[in-house]
C-alpha cells in the first residue's frame, strides 16, 4: 500500500489529489457528508465557545477594573453566560451528528463493498484466501467509519477555531495574529508532519520488533501442545523475554529523541502567551492596543492553543482512513473475472431438461499456466457423470467455468436440451447461467442463520413439506429434530456446532432443494472420516436419481452407479487406455470405457 | 473495572514505579501552573492599570519564560516516562499471561480458544497504551491539580472559591451516576457491533454461495438494512450516553462563567484588585480539566485495561492449580536415560479403568479404559471419530489428568493435567515421548527452529537426515521460514516436518512414540516412506499409533479398537476388541 502511494506521489498536485483513495471514496459517502459537515461545524461552535469564554471574560474583567458602571458590562456578561452554555450544547450536537454521520457511514461503506465484491466471488476473491485475510479486510472496512469520525470533524472543527482565534488577536493586534497564526501552524500541522517523518525510521524498527513479540506471542499459545510435549516451553519464554527487551530498548530511543509531536505544541503556546505580552505592552502603551484588550490578545492564544489539541490525533486518524481507503479502493478496482453479454445480444435457454457440452476448454488464470488444456466432454441431459483426478489436475476450475465465475480463455460450453438446442454460456448472463446450473461448491458456507434459513438459500419459497422432504432425502431431518430448537436452531459463528458431515448433507439438501437443470457438486464428501464419506455418498446417489449431474471427487472409489467417469490429469482428459491425450470428446460410452479398463 | 488493579499492579511492577513518578511531576505541575498564573497575572494587571511598560515588567517576563520553559520540560519528562513504562509493563503482563497459560497446559489452553487469548496477549495489550500514556497521568493529575489549585484560589478569593468548591465534587458525582447506566447500555451497544461485524463477514464469506443460488444482491439491501437498524438503535442510546457528557461540561463551563462574571461585578465595586481577578480566572478552567479529560482517557483505556485484567487472571489461576497439585513429575530424558549415556529402553504403558471427561461435558471421552502395551511393542489404535484416541493421548502426554484410574510409562506414573512444577516457571525437563498430533503445529520461525524442538542439540547435519528420512524434500535450506504457525506449508508437508521433528525426538533418546493420523493428507508414495521409517523404529520405541490407513494399521503388532463412549453395549471394563 505504501508504495502505491508513493507512485501516485509522482503526479501533479491535482491528479495526485484524484487519485487519493480517500478522496476516490468520497463521492460514495455523499449521503453523509452533509452530517459529517454540520457535525464538524458544530465541533468548531463547542471549541469556538471555550476561546469565546476566556476572552470575553478577559475582556470583562479588564473594563471591570477601570470601574464603569455596570450596565456597560452587560453585554460582555450575557456573553460569558452564553458561551459557558453553549458549548456544552454545541458539544452534544456535535458529537450525536457525527456519530450519525459515522453509523451512516458504515451502512453506505459495507453495501458498497459488498456490491463490488459480489461480481468478483469467488475467483476475484482469491487474494483473501489465504488465512484470515477476509476478516481483516471487513474489519478494516468497519474500522474505517470510526477513524474518520475521529479524523474529519476533529480536524475541520480545531483547523475552523485556530483561524478565528488569529482572526480575533490579529483584528486587536496584527502582529499578534501573525505570530500566532505562525505558532499554531507550527503546534497543529509542521510539528505532528515532523513527528510522523522523524518517527518513521525508528517506527519501523519498533514495529518489526512488535510484530515479531505479536507472532512469538501467537505461535507460543498455538503450538503450546507441541511445546509442552516436547518441553520446549522455557526456552520459547526465554527467546520471547529476549525480543520484548529489544523492542523496549527501541521503543524508548525512538520515541522519547524526537518527542517533537509531543513537546512543540507546548513550546509553541508558551511561545505565543510570550510574544503577545512583549507585543502587546508596548502597543498599550503607544496606545494601538486599548488596555482593556491586553488580556484578550495575552489569553486567546492559552484557549487557541487547547482548542487545537486535539489535530495530531485527527491527523493521524485521517492518515489511517487514507491507508483503509486504499485497501477498499482496490478491491474496488478489481477486474471483473467475467464478462458479461451485452443488452442486445443475450442468447435464449433452450426448453426442457439439459445436458453440458464442453468443447476444447482451455483456461488459464491471469499469466499463469494453462489450468484447463483442452479439455472436451459431454454430459447428456438426465445422466449422471464423475470427474475424478489428482488436486491440482483442473476440476474445480472446470467447475468454475461452467458456473461462469470464471471465462474460458478458449473452447466453449454449452447448454443442450433433449432436442439438440444449445446456447454457450458465454452468451447467457451470468446469473441465468447458474439458475440452471448450480449445487454444492467448494466453499459451501454455513451461515450465521437458523438451519431453515440456511436450507431456503436453495429456494426462498420452499413450503415446511418441501424442506422436510428434502432434509429427509440426505438424512438430516433426524438430526436437525434433535437440535434444540430444531429448524430454528442458529448455525455457523455463535450457534450450534455442525460435525463435517451435516455440514456436507446441509450443502447437498440446499442444492436439492434449488433443483437446478444441472447439479454440479465439488466434493461434497470433502474432510469427512471415509465411514462418514461412504454414507455421504450413497445418500447423494440415490437422492440424485434422474438428474443431470457432475460430480467432481477426488476417490475414485464408489463411483459405479454413474452412467460415466472421467479422469482428468494435467488439465487434460486422460484417455481410457493409455496416457496420450484424447482429442475427441469422450462420450458416456467411452467414458464407461474408462471404468471398464479401472475395474 | 477499577481505575487502577490492585492485583495489575502487583504484577506489573514497572507500574509502581511509573505511578510514584507520575505522582512528583504531578506535584511540579500543580505549583508551575499556580506560578503561571499568578506570573501572567503579575504581567498583565500593571499594564492596564498603571499603565506600566515593557522595561518595568521586564523581571516578570523573564521568570514567567523560565515557568514556562519548566513546562515544557515536565512535559517531556513526563512523556518520555510513559513510552517506558507502556512498553516495559506490557512486556510484563505479556509474559505474566503466557507463562500462565502454558503452565495451564494445551487442554486448558484448548478450552479458552487460543485465538483470544492471543488478541489478549497482542493487540489487547496493545491497547495498554492509551491507559499507560494517557489515563494514569490524567488520573493521577485528576487527585492532585484541583486541591493544589483550588486552595491558591481559596487563598485569593473566597467566593470564587466556594462556587468551584461546589460544583467540583459535583462532577464524579455525575460521572458516577450518568456514567454507570450509559456505560452499560454503551458496552451492549458495543458488542452489538462486534456481533454485526460478524454478521457481515459471514456474508462476504459466504459470496461464493451466494451467487450460486441468485441471492448475492438481495444482501446488499439486507446489510444496508440491518446496519441503519443498528445505527437507530445506537443513536438512542447515544442520546442519553452523551447527556452525562453535556452535564459535565454545563457544570464546568457555566462555573468558570459565573465565576468570571462574579469577579467582574466585584472588581466593579472595587472589592477586588485586577490581578487577582485574573489569577482566579487563569486557575478556575485548571480545576475542571484534569477531571474532564480524565473521564475521556478512560473509554480509550478500557480495551487494554481488560486484557490486563485477563492476564493477571490467568496467571492467578495458574498459581492455584500449581498449588494444589505439585505432584508428579512426567517422565523426562533424565529418568529414562540411563547415567552413562547408553541408548534408553523402551517402556512399558499401561491404563488402568481411566475415566476422563472434559469439563462442562456430560458423556465421558474415555469411559474405564484398560490396555497394557509391552515395552516396544508398535500398536494400531482404531476406532470411529470421537471414539477417545486423540484424548488418550491426551492422557499419555500428561495434559489431561483422568478423573479416574492410573496411567504408568516405564513404571513412572504419568501426572496429570495442569501441573507442571511448583514454583513460577514451567518445566524446563525434556519429556520422553515424542508426539506427531492429528493437526500439527508447527512453533519456531524457521525449519531449523521447528525441527530442535525435538533435539535442541542436533546439528544441521541431524537435522537434515531427519528431514530426509522422512521425505521431506520440498524444504530446500533449514532456513526456510515456516510462515505464521506453518502457513507456508500445505497440510501434508507439515504433518512430514512434524515426523521429522517427533524423529529427532526419538534420536535424542524419547523412547514413546505417539503417532495420531502420520499419513493423512499424504500420497501413497510418502506413506510408504512412513512405513518404512516405522519399520525401522520398531524395537527402538514404544509405538501408539492412530490410523485410517490400512498400510500403516498392518505394520502394528497388534490392532485394538476404542469404540465411542456411551455406545458401549453392556457393562464392565471396555477393555478394548483386539483384532
Amino acid at each position: 500500500m505504501s508504495k502505491g502511494a508513493s507512485l501516485t506521489a509522482r503526479g501533479g498536485p491535482v491528479t495526485r489529489l484524484r487519485r487519493d483513495p480517500l478522496v476516490r471514496l468520497l463521492p460514495h459517502l455523499r449521503p453523509v457528508a452533509g452530517r459529517l459537515l454540520l457535525g464538524s461545524l458544530a465541533g468548531a461552535g463547542a471549541l469556538g465557545c471555550g476561546v469565546g469564554l476566556l476572552a470575553t471574560s478577559a475582556w470583562l474583567i479588564s473594563r471591570a477594573a477601570q470601574h464603569p458602571p455596570v450596565l456597560f458590562l452587560m453585554v460582555a456578561i450575557v456573553a460569558v453566560r452564553a458561551f459557558g452554555l453553549f458549548r456544552g450544547v454545541l458539544r452534544y450536537v456535535d458529537r450525536l451528528v457525527s456519530h450519525d454521520a459515522a453509523l451512516r457511514a458504515l451502512g453506505e461503506l459495507r453495501a458498497l463493498v459488498l456490491e463490488r465484491l459480489e461480481p468478483l466471488a469467488p475467483a476475484g476473491l482469491e487474494q483473501f484466501r489465504r488465512g484470515d485475510l477476509l476478516a481483516r479486510f471487513t474489519a478494516h472496512v468497519d474500522a474505517l467509519q470510526e477513524q474518520l469520525l475521529r479524523g474529519v470533524g476533529p480536524a475541520l472543527s480545531a483547523s475552523i477555531v485556530g483561524l478565528g482565534s488569529v482572526a480575533l488577536v490579529g483584528v486587536l493586534l496584527p502582529a499578534a495574529g501573525v505570530v500566532l497564526l505562525m505558532l499554531l501552524l507550527l503546534a497543529g500541522v509542521a510539528a505532528p508532519l515532523a513527528g510522523a517523518r522523524l518517527g518513521r525510521a525508528g517506527g519501523e524498527r519498533v514495529a518489526a520488533l512488535r510484530r515479531q513479540v505479536d507472532a512469538d506471542a501467537v505461535d507460543l499459545l498455538e503450538g503450546a501442545a507441541e511445546l509442552r510435549a516436547f518441553g520446549g516451553e522455557v526456552q520459547r519464554l526465554d527467546g520471547l523475554s529476549a525480543v520484548e527487551e529489544q523492542l523496549q530498548h527501541a521503543a524508548t530511543r525512538f520515541r522519547t529523541s524526537p518527542a517533537v509531536a509531543d513537546i512543540v505544541p507546548l513550546f509553541a503556546s508558551a511561545a505565543a502567551v510570550l510574544a503577545s505580552l512583549v507585543l502587546g505592552i508596548p502597543a498599550v502603551r503607544d496606545g494601538s492596543l486599548g488596555p482593556t484588550c491586553l488580556a484578550v490578545v495575552v489569553l486567546t492564544p492559552l484557549a487557541a492553543f487547547e482548542a487545537i489539541a486535539g489535530l495530531p490525533a485527527a491527523w493521524q486518524a485521517l492518515g489511517r482512513s487514507r491507508a483503509l481507503a486504499a485497501e477498499i479502493v482496490e478491491v474496488l478496482d478489481a477486474p471483473s473475472p467475467v464478462r458479461e453479454p451485452a443488452e442486445g445480444s443475450q442468447a435464449e435457454l433452450p426448453a426442457g431438461p439439459l445436458g453440458v457440452r464442453v468443447s476444447h476448454a482451455v483456461l488459464r488464470y491471469g499469466d499463469g499456466p494453462d489450468v484447463l488444456r483442452d479439455v472436451s466432454l459431454h454430459v447428456p441431459a438426465g445422466s449422471r457423470v464423475a470427474v475424478i483426478g489428482p488436486s491440482g489436475s483442473g476440476k474445480s476450475s472446470l467447475l468454475a467455468a461452467l458456473l461462469r465465475f470464471r471465462d474460458l480463455s478458449s473452447g466453449s460450453v454449452l447448454l443442450e436440451s433433449a432436442g439438440g438446442t444449445a446456447a454457450d454460456i458465454a452468451t447467457l448472463p451470468s446469473q441465468q447461467v447458474r439458475q440452471s446450473v448450480s449445487g454444492v461448491t467448494a466453499d459451501a458456507h454455513v451461515f450465521a442463520a437458523t438451519v431453515r434459513q440456511n436450507l431456503l438459500l436453495g429456494k426462498p419459497s420452499a413450503t415446511d413439506d418441501e424442506i422436510d422432504a428434502v432434509a429427509r432425502k440426505v438424512r438430516l431431518l433426524e438430526w436437525i429434530r434433535s437440535l434444540p430448537q430444531g429448524w430454528e436452531t442458529p448455525l455457523g459463528t455463535g450457534g450450534a456446532t455442525v460435525s463435517g458431515g451435516q455440514r456436507s448433507r446441509l450443502a447437498l439438501a440446499r442444492a436439492l432443494l434449488a433443483d437446478p437443470q444441472v447439479l454440479v457438486l465439488d466434493e461434497p464428501t470433502a474432510h469427512l472420516d471415509p465411514a462418514t464419506e461412504d454414507e455421504v455418498m450413497a445418500d447423494l446417489l440415490a437422492a440424485t436419481r434422474g438428474r443431470t449431474v457432475l460430480l467432481v471427487t477426488h476417490r475414485p472409489t464408489g463411483l459405479s452407479k454413474l452412467d460415466a467417469v472421467v479422469e482428468l490429469e494435467a488439465g487434460r482428459v486422460r484417455a481410457p487406455d493409455g496416457d496420450t491425450p484424447n482429442d475427441d470428446a469422450p462420450t458416456v460410452a467411452g467414458a464407461v470405457a474408462v471404468l471398464a479398463a479401472a475395474g | 473495572m477499577k481505575p487502577v488493579d490492585a492485583a495489575v499492579v502487583r504484577r506489573a511492577p514497572a507500574l509502581r514505579g511509573y505511578l510514584v513518578h507520575l505522582g512528583g511531576l504531578a506535584v511540579v505541575s500543580a505549583v508551575l501552573i499556580v506560578a503561571q498564573a499568578s506570573l501572567l497575572a503579575a504581567a498583565i494587571a500593571p499594564v492596564v492599570v498603571s499603565d506600566a511598560g515593557l522595561g518595568q515588567q521586564s523581571h516578570v517576563l523573564l521568570a514567567l519564560a523560565g515557568v514556562l520553559a519548566a513546562r515544557v520540560l515536565i512535559g517531556w519528562l513526563g512523556a518520555r516516562a510513559g513510552v517506558r513504562a507502556s512498553v516495559k509493563v506490557r512486556a510484563e503482563l505479556r509474559s505474566v499471561l503466557l507463562a500462565g497459560a502454558l503452565r495451564r497446559g494445551p487442554a486448558w489452553l484448548a478450552n479458552e480458544k487460543p485465538g483470544e487469548l492471543a488478541v489478549a496477549a497482542t493487540s489487547g495489550l496493545d491497547a495498554l497504551d492509551g491507559y499507560v500514556t494517557r489515563y494514569l497521568p490524567q488520573l493521577v493529575l485528576a487527585t492532585v491539580l484541583p486541591v493544589v489549585l483550588l486552595a491558591r484560589v481559596a487563598v485569593a478569593d473566597l467566593t470564587a472559591a466556594t462556587i468551584l468548591a461546589v460544583t467540583l465534587p459535583l462532577i464524579p458525582v455525575f460521572m458516577v451516576l450518568i456514567g454507570y447506566s450509559a456505560q452499560a447500555k454503551m458496552q451492549s451497544q458495543w458488542v452489538l457491533l462486534g456481533r454485526l461485524s460478524g454478521h457481515f463477514l459471514d456474508i462476504v464469506e459466504g459470496l461464493p454461495t451466494l451467487r450460486v443460488f441468485g441471492r448475492a444482491k438481495a444482501q446488499v439491501e439486507a446489510v444496508r438494512r440491518v446496519t441503519d437498524r443498528y445505527r437507530r438503535e445506537t443513536l438512542a442510546t447515544l442520546r442519553i450516553a452523551f447527556l452525562s457528557a453535556l452535564v459535565l461540561e454545563l457544570l464546568a463551563t457555566l462555573s468558570v462563567a459565573l465565576v468570571a462574571v462574579s469577579i467582574g461585578l466585584r472588581l466593579v465595586q472595587g472589592h477586588l484588585d485586577l490581578a487577582t481577578a485574573l489569577l482566579v480566572l487563569l486557575l478556575a478552567p485548571e480545576i475542571y480539566l484534569p477531571l474532564r479529560a480524565v473521564g475521556m482517557a478512560f473509554h480509550a483505556s478500557a480495551d487494554g485495561l481488560e486484557s490486563a485484567t485477563r492476564a493477571v487472571s490467568v496467571a492467578a489461576d495458574a498459581d492455584n492449580v500449581a498449588a494444589i497439585t505439585g505432584a508428579g513429575e512426567p517422565a523426562t530424558m533424565a529418568t529414562t536415560a540411563t547415567a552413562a549415556g547408553k541408548p534408553a529402553e523402551p517402556p512399558a504403558v499401561s491404563l488402568h479403568h481411566v475415566q476422563f471427561t472434559y469439563p462442562g461435558r456430560t458423556v465421558p471421552a474415555l469411559d474405564d479404559v484398560s490396555l497394557t502395551i509391552s515395552p516396544g511393542e508398535m500398536l494400531a489404535l482404531t476406532g470411529r471419530s470421537g471414539a477417545g484416541k486423540s484424548t488418550l493421548f491426551s492422557v499419555l502426554l500428561g495434559f489431561v489428568r483422568p478423573d479416574v484410574g492410573d496411567v504408568e510409562v516405564g513404571g513412572h506414573s504419568v501426572p496429570g493435567g495442569d501441573s507442571v512444577s511448583d514454583g513460577d516457571s514451567v518445566s524446563r525437563e525434556r519429556p520422553a515421548t515424542a508426539w506427531v498430533p492429528q493437526q500439527p503445529r508447527l512453533p519456531g520461525r524457521t525449519v531449523a527452529e521447528v525441527l530442535r524442538l525435538g533435539d535442541p542439540r542436533a546439528g544441521d547435519a541431524q537435522l537434515r537426515d531427519a528431514l530426509a528420512d522422512v521425505g521431506a524434500d520440498f524444504v530446500a535450506s533449514l532456513d526456510d521460514e515456516v510462515g505464521s504457525d506453518g502457513t507456508r506449508f500445505s497440510t501434508g508437508q507439515r504433518r512430514r516436518l512434524a515426523l521429522a521433528r517427533a524423529l529427532l525426538h526419538v534420536r535424542a533418546g524419547a523412547r514413546l512414540l505417539l503417532l495420531d493420523e502420520p499419513s493423512e493428507g499424504l500420497d501413497p508414495a510418502a506413506e510408504a516412506g512412513v512405513a518404512e521409517l516405522l519399520e525401522h523404529l520398531r524395537g527402538t520405541a514404544t509405538v501408539l499409533l492412530v490410523t485410517h490407513s490400512t498400510a500403516l494399521a498392518r505394520l502394528a503388532d497388534r490392532r485394538v479398537e476404542l469404540s465411542p463412549a456411551g455406545a458401549r453395549p453392556t457393562a464392565g471394563p471396555r477393555a478394548v476388541v483386539q483384532a
